[in-house]
């Protein structure tokens, strides 16, 4: 009796874990049930290559480009924030700064990815927008670069701490011979550390992109609803992610070409993120055991 | 100056900027916090948290929100925890290793970079639309707990880790099967880091936007919620449309409607590293 009852709650438990399988069958299959319909009245060579994206205007066009374009723009912004915050956090964490000052600093730096992303959207918006306004007057209320340099600070955190414990992951022995040579903690850090850290750094960074890509509330309320193939920061763009906010918010009837597009642009998204989470997962495993 | 003192001077110089790194992000953070306060702090009363939404910035409420909320963030709750748990155990407890518990790993890893938008379509074609649940408090609940199911299991991993194998010997050498030992020794050792994950799945399951907006959630609301079948909106929704209407004056209710938005997720996190912290000290067997 006692085994059969060890069996049956066994497999309720294993039944559990198949439930994270079926969420990702069920993502890769709605994506492409749905997607598949689209691209029966629309070729994939016009999404790949047409420049423009009017699926809810009369003339209508199914271009892509500009949604890419203006997803990689806020995201590029994003990360030339955080990446030299981030790391110079990591390598002062992990270098300089005393144990007792690290133990405060990282929790607080955590509260950074916190903060729901709405909020950040209201700072981009109503204060970051208007004050870079006084600088440069010709921007627009809706931009990239409001969006994206709020985006940057949201994922400081993502990059210093995966990069931290990348550079505390490296041996000792290194860091000391290079203090043998007289060599200074600046010259041991940049020559030393992040060089043997550079799979870890790296993994952080694409994490970071693969999020900022992801990244919805920020980019809808600050970047603006107009896809457009521009890298200018001060215009207002279109992501991949408002897109699907901005149809969500409308009245799209379920089965039309309209609808689908959202999900056209969904597994745009999907690939992109999936490719790049993939690529760190493999400089990880590949690089883990270097020293050992 | 020769070579050795420029050296030192750049090192000590960096030194500096480290500090300024660490401080410059939370130093935005705290101006931005600071603007709201001043902007939305004096909006907060008791009818701002008690009226319905109105078209008049003055007086509109969030008691739609906030009562969406809490039938969102209960019933995702209900659903996520114990798969969560569940699955956690399984994987750390039952599973062999083998070509399965990898994939099952590699998935899970994966469904956690997901973005949540991405959810919120998988939410709007299975539950809204096939299970024929509609906008509902419910969809929107299964959308989400999917998302944060991920963060449970592998916090509950991480909690199972950490309890040593001698407690389960102990166990099994006092006769327990495997399920008694897992339910009365290792779980309850295991449970204030469980604790922790959850509560901070529940703290993005709050703060969630995105996906709700795609499953249907509406910005508009008229009435709360009666029962899990009603359609709903949320505190981030809420905030979403008053930020996006033109006039001054709802930008003003949405700063009012942050500030509760973050009292609720920073104490959510706050009671998450308090339990946290507890429990790492009390690991120490």
């Amino acid at each position: 009796m006692q085994r059969i009852k060890e069996k049956i709650i066994e497999f309720i438990l294993g039944a559990t874990a198949l439930i994270t399988i079926l969420t990702t069958i069920g993502i890769i299959w709605v994506l492409l049930s749905e997607s598949l319909e689209f691209f029966k009245e629309v070729s994939i060579f016009d999404f790949v290559t047409d420049t423009e994206w009017t699926p809810l205007f009369a003339n209508k066009h199914f271009g892509i480009l500009p949604l890419i374009s203006g997803t990689l723009l806020t995201t590029i912004i994003a990360i030339s924030v955080s990446l030299p915050i981030g790391l110079t956090i990591a390598i002062y964490l992990s270098e300089y700064a005393p144990k007792k000052l690290k133990k405060i600093i990282k929790p607080l730096l955590e509260i950074l990815a916190a903060v729901p992303t709405v909020v950040y959207g209201f700072f981009a918006l109503l204060v970051v927008t208007p004050f870079l306004q006084k600088f440069i007057p010709e921007m627009a209320g809706f931009n990239s670069l409001s969006a994206g340099i709020v985006m940057g600070i949201m994922i400081i955190p993502f990059i210093s701490s995966l990069s931290e414990d990348a550079l505390s992951a490296v041996p000792k022995s290194l860091r000391e011979s290079s203090y043998a040579l007289g060599a200074t903690k600046l010259q041991t850090s940049f020559k030393v550390m992040v060089p043997a850290a550079s799979s870890g750094i790296i993994v952080s960074v694409i994490l970071a992109f693969s999020r900022a890509i992801g990244e919805t509330m920020i980019v809808a309320i600050a970047a603006g609803q107009q896809p457009r193939l521009t890298f200018n920061p001060l215009v207002p763009v279109e992501t991949i992610t408002a897109y699907i906010v901005q149809v969500s918010l409308g009245d799209v009837q379920h089965d039309s070409l309209e609808y689908r597009t959202i999900f056209a642009a969904g597994i745009t998204l999907f690939v992109f993120t999936f490719i790049l989470n993939n690529i760190s997962f493999w400089i990880r495993k590949k690089f883990r055991e270097e020293y050992e | 100056m020769n070579n050795g003192e420029k050296n030192r001077l750049k090192d000590s110089i960096f030194k500096y900027i480290g500090i300024f790194a660490c401080f410059i992000g939370l130093f935005l953070l705290a101006i931005f916090i600071g603007n709201i306060l001043y902007d939305g702090f004096n909006r907060i009363d008791w009818s701002f948290l008690t009226s319905l939404p109105s078209r008049k910035a003055e007086k509109a409420g969030i008691l739609t929100a906030w009562s969406g909320s809490l039938w969102i963030v209960i019933f995702t709750f209900i659903i996520a925890v114990p798969i969560g748990i569940s699955a956690g155990v399984y994987l750390e407890e039952y599973s062999r290793k083998n070509k399965l518990s990898t994939i099952l790993e590699i998935n899970i890893s994966n469904l956690a970079g997901v973005p949540s938008i991405i959810y919120g379509l998988l939410g709007l074609e299975i539950f809204v639309r096939l299970s024929k649940m509609g906008s509902s408090v419910l969809a929107g609940s299964f959308t989400l707990a999917l998302l944060v199911l991920p963060i449970i299991i592998v916090a509950t991993r991480e909690a199972l880790k950490a309890v040593p194998s001698t407690i389960r010997a102990a166990s099994y050498g006092l006769g327990a099967t495997k399920w008694q030992t897992t339910w009365y020794q290792v779980l309850p050792a295991a449970s204030g880091g469980i604790l922790t994950g959850v509560i901070l799945a529940i703290s993005r399951a709050v703060g969630e936007t995105a996906p709700l907006i795609v499953v249907g959630a509406l910005a508009y609301v008229p009435f709360t919620p009666k029962g899990p079948m009603d359609e709903f909106t949320v505190l981030p929704i809420q905030i979403f449309n008053w930020i996006s209407r033109p006039q001054h004056e709802f930008a003003i209710n949405a700063a009012a409607a942050i500030i509760i938005l973050l009292f609720i997720t920073f104490t959510m996190n706050g009671i998450a590293v308090y339990f946290r912290n507890k429990w790492q000290k009390k690991i120490n067997w």
